[in-house]
């Protein structure tokens, strides 16, 4: 079976674009590339299939070779947990808009504090400790946003 | 077709039944905790007959519709899958219980979330039935449906009241999940591109034929997809970071669970697909390295509920070091190992909620004098604690020693390095363990904890009954476990050389004429 090159071209750009948008730390545009990405993949099933053919249907047709109806099952079944998921994906991105006021995602709180530990070299747990390293690094992590904001 | 073969499907329709029901029965407590007690209590009498049945007389078979497997979807119960079906009904059960022993107060402000909202139930029976769904599953394209149907469910879990940590810590998990499953599903059209099937008899029948290369890049494929969800490392990352900040019962369930469903398929397209493969080396290497970067995660960790989620990234390489040895002693001690850790790792994360519910927190810099205060607490965190890091005679010293007695078996000498690795990985579980232990349970507490726990919307919220008696009942399971280790390693040992001769479940899906010649 020889593929069809123009799926094939067809579902890597999808799948470049949407790689592309999903590194994104707006959760919107990474649900953007994670919808290339899916669509990129359901053509992969369509280049699976092999050549397009009559309908496999019973009593249709004019008994030439049918197409195979099997990856188009796969993929209706695909598409249709795609959409389920998507939909969970905008209901959590507008309540993170609710909370937070911004589609950008932080870093996890606990690893940021160990990262800021690290860089102080502090290995202690004490309070008084921690709360001056905070500070500091509080200082550093205001720089960093601010230019990530402009 | 014998006599138990009906049973098959109902591991999956009776908690999906079950979840409609509750879902219906959304405003009635009692009505949701009776069905989904009745239908966790049915599964686990269907998985117990499904596992007499299939160590009778061979896998149970159902194909799905009577449509033959060259087009629709078979169902198979072997050893192994009834064993995992079994494992994981008993520890949600365990959860189930200790979520019921929280009290519903769905609508309180006050309790911070910690109790289950009225979604909780149907949410947990949909989990349950996407896990024993890809446990049963005989088909790829199957599993994949399997999985999703489980991460929808954990999506809703993991993200319960919306708080904002809980909705950050669901992004992160949400797109990880999503893209490892968007990975699987590519592996599955170049399956079927280069197969003409998505069964997993006729693949293994059909993929000795295409060559060697196509079949490198979908091992590969196969391998990313299924390490992601199983959080090996380089794939690992993302799980202490959204597992902590979920309720009590949601991450025992997960920890339990979640990682291990991604075992169960590695362990199934590893001896079914890739019989005596390449990538062993590879998977040996992942494995050392998950091992090696997970405790060391662990060691460093203040909050006791991200310390656990490092160990169970660790021991995630345990199993992996089993799967990747291939032999029937390897694969028979990393399913010993995978029902040992479903049960442990749970019952930790259970034990946490309840420090969580005396001290007020899970850091251990805050806590102190826990064993002064609540005694129960402590031989209740002591004696899984020490089941993890594997001091004999606990069961996990028993999975351990199978493991590194597999490895020696091997004799290379990198399976000599994955045995001194895993010995390492051990200590520096007792180390991290004993370090939470000497901060959080010794000592002195700041704050003067009083046991009866601290204040929550105005009235003490202490150890009730029916929180301490799940977390037992789990804690002796766990002990049973080392009780039966016997018996269960016989039937583990059982479904690993059925694993790896594979003819039992070919016969048994294909017929005797079409696994002919194998």
């Amino acid at each position: 079976m020889s593929p069809n090159i123009t799926y094939v071209v067809v579902a890597a750009v999808l799948v470049g674009c949407g790689v592309y948008l999903l590194l994104s730390r707006s959760v919107i545009r990474a649900l953007v590339g994670f919808l290339l990405m899916s669509n990129g993949v359901n053509v992969l099933f369509l280049v699976a299939s092999g050549p397009a053919g009559e309908v496999p249907i019973l009593g249709e047709g004019d008994g030439g070779p049918i197409a195979d109806p099997v990856p188009q099952a796969l993929v209706l079944t695909a598409i249709v947990i795609t959409l389920a998921m998507t939909a969970f994906v905008l209901a959590l991105a507008h309540r993170a808009w609710q909370l937070g006021g911004t589609d950008l995602l932080d870093d996890d709180p606990e690893s940021a504090r160990i990262h800021r530990k690290a860089e102080a070299n502090d290995t202690s747990d004490d309070e008084t400790v921690q709360e001056a390293v905070d500070s500091i690094a509080a200082g550093f992590a205001d720089e960093e946003t601010g230019e990530e904001r402009r | 077709m014998t006599a138990f073969t009906w049973l098959v499907p109902m591991v999956v329709v009776l908690p999906l039944v079950g979840a409609g029901v509750t879902l219906a029965a959304a405003g009635r407590t009692q009505v949701q905790r009776a069905v989904s007690l009745t239908v966790l209590t049915l599964v686990l009498v269907t998985a117990g007959v499904l596992l007499y049945a299939a160590d009778r007389e061979g896998p149970q078979v159902v194909a799905v519709g009577g449509w033959a497997p060259t087009e629709g979807i078979v169902l198979v119960v072997d050893r192994l899958a009834a064993l995992m079906v079994i494992v994981s009904v008993v520890v949600t059960m365990g959860v189930l219980l200790y979520s019921i022993g929280q009290g519903r107060s769905s609508f309180d402000r006050e309790d911070d979330g910690q109790s289950p909202l009225p979604v909780f139930h149907p949410t947990l029976l949909v989990l349950i039935a996407g896990v024993a769904t890809t446990f049963v599953s005989g088909d790829l394209f199957h599993i994949y449906v399997g999985f999703e149907m489980l991460l929808a469910a954990s999506f809703v879990l993991l993200t319960l009241g919306g708080t904002a940590s809980r909705v950050q810590a669901g992004i992160t998990y949400v797109f990880v999940s999503l893209l490892s499953s968007l990975v699987f599903l590519a592996a599955i059209a170049l399956v079927y591109a280069a197969t003409g099937t998505v069964n997993l008899a006729l693949l293994a029948t059909r993929i000795q034929e295409i060559p060697h290369s196509t079949t490198v890049v979908l091992h590969l494929l196969l391998l990313v997809g299924f390490c992601t969800k199983a959080a090996v490392f380089p794939m690992s990352g993302w799980l202490p970071d959204s597992y902590p900040t979920a309720p009590a019962p949601v991450t025992a369930v997960f920890a339990g669970l979640l990682t291990k469903v991604g075992i169960y398929a590695l362990i199934r397209t590893e001896t079914l697909l890739f019989p005596g493969n390449s990538l062993n080396t590879l998977l040996l290497w992942a494995a050392l390295a998950t091992m090696v970067v997970g405790i060391l995660g662990a060691v460093v960790q203040d909050d006791i509920k991200r310390m656990l989620s490092f160990t169970l990234v660790s021991h995630i390489g345990f199993l992996v070091f089993g799967i990747a040895l291939g032999s029937q002693a390897g694969l028979s001690a990393a399913i010993f190992y995978t029902m040992h850790h479903i049960t442990i790792q749970t019952t930790l994360f259970l034990v946490t909620g309840l420090v969580e519910r005396v001290g007020g927190t899970t850091a251990a810099s805050r806590l102190g004098g826990l064993a002064r205060v609540s005694p129960l607490l402590a031989l209740l965190f002591f004696v899984p604690a020490l089941n993890l890091a594997g001091i004999p005679p606990f069961s996990g010293f028993l999975g351990k020693v199978g493991l590194i007695q597999a490895g020696v078996d091997e004799g290379t000498w990198l399976a000599y390095l994955l045995v001194a690795g895993s010995v390492v990985t051990s200590l520096l579980t007792l180390y991290a363990i004993a370090r939470v232990w000497g901060r959080a349970f010794w000592g002195q507490s700041e704050e003067g904890l009083t046991g009866a726990g601290p204040l929550r919307g105005g009235h003490h919220v202490a150890l009730s009954t029916g929180l301490v008696v799940p977390t037992v009942a789990l804690v002796a399971v766990g002990l049973g476990l080392t009780v039966v280790a016997g018996p269960l390693f016989e039937v583990t040992s059982r479904a690993a050389l059925d694993l790896l001769v594979r003819t039992p479940y070919l016969f048994a899906v294909l017929g005797p004429e079409l696994g002919v010649g194998l």
